[in-house]
């Protein structure tokens, strides 16, 4: 299957490296404290200064777990340390959500780590989109996996020569998908079920209910007052024209023209695919309807295509809606 | 005109707003009363003086709480009108009338949302259900093909003006550069110091074709009050007093809320029609007599025939008037000189009330010159309303 367009835009993204995001503090006594009393860590290399002094590192170093700590934004959200980037490198999801992709679920999270960091260290991160997958489909729904790599760096003292050097690495993946519409769960005890997007049923009154009836059996059916055989769209108990309340229905041709259109865009609302391309047709035996129109491209559409209906059944049987398809004239 | 007539005989005497923006970072409720206390001290009217109120049905804030946060003793007069935006003038019709016939003597009207921040109208997903009350049964026919904003349904009108008056989506975008030019010099517009291009606009992206991102209003947090009272007191108030000449609600043949697409001809808004018939009608005026008008823009495409409705131009010619800029800064009649519900924000055509109060007062940001009398509709494709505001 060809790929929808706007992923071009997404594609063109990978590779790409997003700038640097500081920690606030440098790698300090206080934090690392605090983080092992909330861990419950009582390693004496990350707590005890004198017995740190013995060991290979000379002093106190981080917990290698604590790494993504230093960088982030703290209680509040998007508040970086200054000189921080404000590029996103979310942002491809933002495409995607716009495209139909709404849900995400984050499937790996790896940590590296190159070295420990000892007390003073500086630290920043920068951010590469490393790869965006082909369309995939899995029991959750269909989507992308995302995978973006956070370099962790030390940064040099002013003056010093040479790179800063790398300390560690997290590799980030997401599945950022349009949710599935999953079976029926086989049994009770299975995990819970994604919920399913079906369309809309319509609301069906005495007054409509042949319509809907008809749409079933296969069959366009249009309201006729049988006291003066006006045809009426959409149903109503009474005649428009001379107000009798005795009606029966005609089996229309499914014959009719366009008489005005329209493509949605956005929202994109599920279950439905867009571009949505919706048509007002105007029946032969002169009443009008709403459907939807397959088989058309959506830049050529034009008012006055003849059109013909067809039954669509949605949601396992559950919903069938007369559609329009174009035909010559 | 009649002793009955509703002309002349009550006043807008007060006004105030809140700020608009995309999160209030407050309640409705609070939101409702700065703004009702703020038309109330405007007016120099004492709020336990308040008899009547109306809103819209939309409107989540009732009338008897801003009255008893008031402290009001004699509320005798209280409406909400449905249809959503088409009830922007409405309220203030409702009270005209209470005024008028003394059942109430000082009314509030007031429009308080967070619709950006709380909920949104064009998201598509309504909850209409399948029992057979008739909302349901009328949205049945569009909701289960995904039928469902209302940008997808005043695109369906769109079209076929288009295709019947060689309307373009650039005339559409004309509407959207002249009201942001105006929301660019008003700095109580969401979008002030910042107009938009015509290429801008055409690079916008599609919503639902043939409209783009940039034929849709903004949705937005605030609120807009006003009191109204007898134009006879209203000479002893704070305020110039700002005249209601006309005012009147409509529904015509074959209306239908926002899809009335079963009418012999769907490029005209026959009930804004019958709305122009009765403004003229009752005030006596016609379309010249108008300096400026606040000509309701939820989508730009409904402008055009709004234009045609009132008499500005003729049938089918409101493309050739927009390329003219006569809707523009310096054109024969300027419209929503506040930025519009495009370009200032959308309080469901409440704000253009207020802009039009503001321009017969002569204290609008983009004020006209010599205004007497201006136009103000409300929403269109639904049941609408409309008043003729002017000088005492």
């Amino acid at each position: 299957m060809a790929e929808q367009e706007w992923m071009s835009e997404v594609r063109a993204k990978v590779g790409r490296e997003y700038g640097r995001v500081y920690a606030w503090d440098e790698v300090n006594a206080p934090m690392i404290r605090q983080w092992c009393e909330v861990m419950r860590v009582d390693n004496p290399l990350y707590l005890d200064a004198d017995y740190a002094a013995t060991t290979e590192f000379g002093g106190i170093v981080a917990p290698p777990a604590m790494l993504q700590a230093w960088c982030l934004e703290g209680l509040h959200m998007n508040n970086y340390a200054p000189g921080s980037t404000d590029e996103n490198p979310y942002e491809v999801l933002k495409t995607m959500e716009a495209h139909g992709f709404p849900s995400v679920v984050a499937v790996n999270s790896d940590l590296h780590f190159d070295r420990y960091v000892k007390l003073g260290e500086k630290l920043y991160y920068t951010t590469r989109l490393d790869a965006v997958g082909e369309e995939k489909t899995t029991a959750l729904g269909t989507g992308y996996f995302v995978t973006l790599i956070m370099s962790f760096f030390s940064q040099k003292p002013a003056g010093d020569a040479g790179d800063d050097e790398r300390v560690g690495q997290l590799l980030f993946r997401v599945f950022k998908f349009r949710p599935a519409n999953v079976p029926k769960p086989v049994e009770k005890s299975a995990a819970p079920a994604v919920p399913k997007f079906k369309r809309p049923k319509p609301g069906v009154s005495d007054d409509t209910r042949f319509f809907w009836e008809g749409v079933d059996a296969g069959k366009l059916m249009i309201q006729r007052c049988t006291c003066c055989s006006t045809l009426r769209h959409p149903p109503a108990p009474v005649c428009i024209k001379c107000h009798s309340f005795d009606w029966d229905t005609v089996e229309a041709s499914g014959k009719g023209s366009l008489y005005s259109f329209v493509v949605m865009h956005y929202p994109e609302v599920p279950p439905f695919e867009h571009p949505n391309p919706i048509g007002l047709i105007e029946l032969d035996e002169g009443v009008r309807l709403v459907a939807g129109l397959v088989g058309v491209k959506r830049d050529e559409i034009r008012i006055g295509q003849r059109v013909q209906v067809e039954f669509q059944s949605f949601d396992d049987g559950e919903l069938t809606l007369p559609m329009f398809r174009p035909v010559a004239a | 005109m009649t002793d009955m007539s509703l002309s002349g005989r009550a006043a807008i005497v007060g006004l105030g707003a809140t700020e608009f923006s995309k999160n209030s970072g407050r309640t409705e409720l609070r939101l409702a009363m700065e703004s009702t206390l703020a038309a109330l001290a405007d007016a120099g009217i004492d709020p336990s003086e308040v008899e009547g109120f109306s809103s819209y049905t939309m409107d989540k804030v009732p009338e008897y709480e801003i009255a008893r946060l008031l402290g009001c003793k004699n509320v005798k007069f209280f409406s909400t009108v449905p249809h959503g935006g088409g009830a922007a003038c409405a309220p203030i019709v409702h009270a005209a009338m209470a005024v008028a016939t003394g059942v109430a003597k000082t009314v509030v009207v007031y429009r308080a949302m967070n619709e950006r921040s709380w909920y949104r109208f064009g998201t598509g997903t309504y909850g209409f259900g399948s029992t057979p009350i008739f909302e349901n049964v009328n949205y049945g026919w569009y909701m289960p093909y995904g039928f469902h904003t209302p940008a997808a349904w005043v695109g369906m009108f769109a079209r076929r003006y288009m295709h019947a008056y060689g309307a373009t989506s650039e005339d559409f975008g004309r509407v959207s550069v002249a009201v942001r030019d105006f929301a660019a010099t008003n700095p109580a517009a969401f979008f002030y110091g910042k107009p938009i291009t015509l290429e801008e606009h055409q690079a916008s992206k599609w919503i639902a074709e043939p409209l783009r991102l940039l034929d849709c209003c903004q949705e937005s947090d605030g609120a807009v009050a006003m009191v109204i009272t007898s134009a006879e007191r209203a000479r002893d108030l704070k305020q110039k007093p700002v005249i209601i000449k006309a005012g009147s609600q409509g529904i015509t043949e074959g209306q239908q809320s926002m899809t009335s697409f079963y009418r012999d001809d769907i490029t005209g808004l026959p009930e804004m029609g019958v709305v122009a018939k009765e403004l003229y009608a009752q005030s006596g005026l016609g379309p010249d007599a108008m300096q400026t008008a606040v000509i309701y823009d939820h989508f730009t495409p409904f402008v055009l025939p709004q234009l045609e409705e009132f008499g500005f131009c003729k049938r089918g010619e409101a493309k050739d008037f927009i390329r003219a800029g006569e809707h523009a800064r310096g054109g024969k009649l300027p419209i929503n000189t506040h930025g519009g519900q495009l370009g200032e924000a959308y309080i469901h055509g409440m704000n253009g009330v207020a802009e039009a109060v503001r321009q017969v007062r002569g204290t609008a940001a983009n004020q006209v010159a010599d205004v007497e009398n201006v136009l103000v509709t409300a929403g269109t494709g639904v049941p609408t309303s409309g008043l003729i505001l002017g000088v005492a």
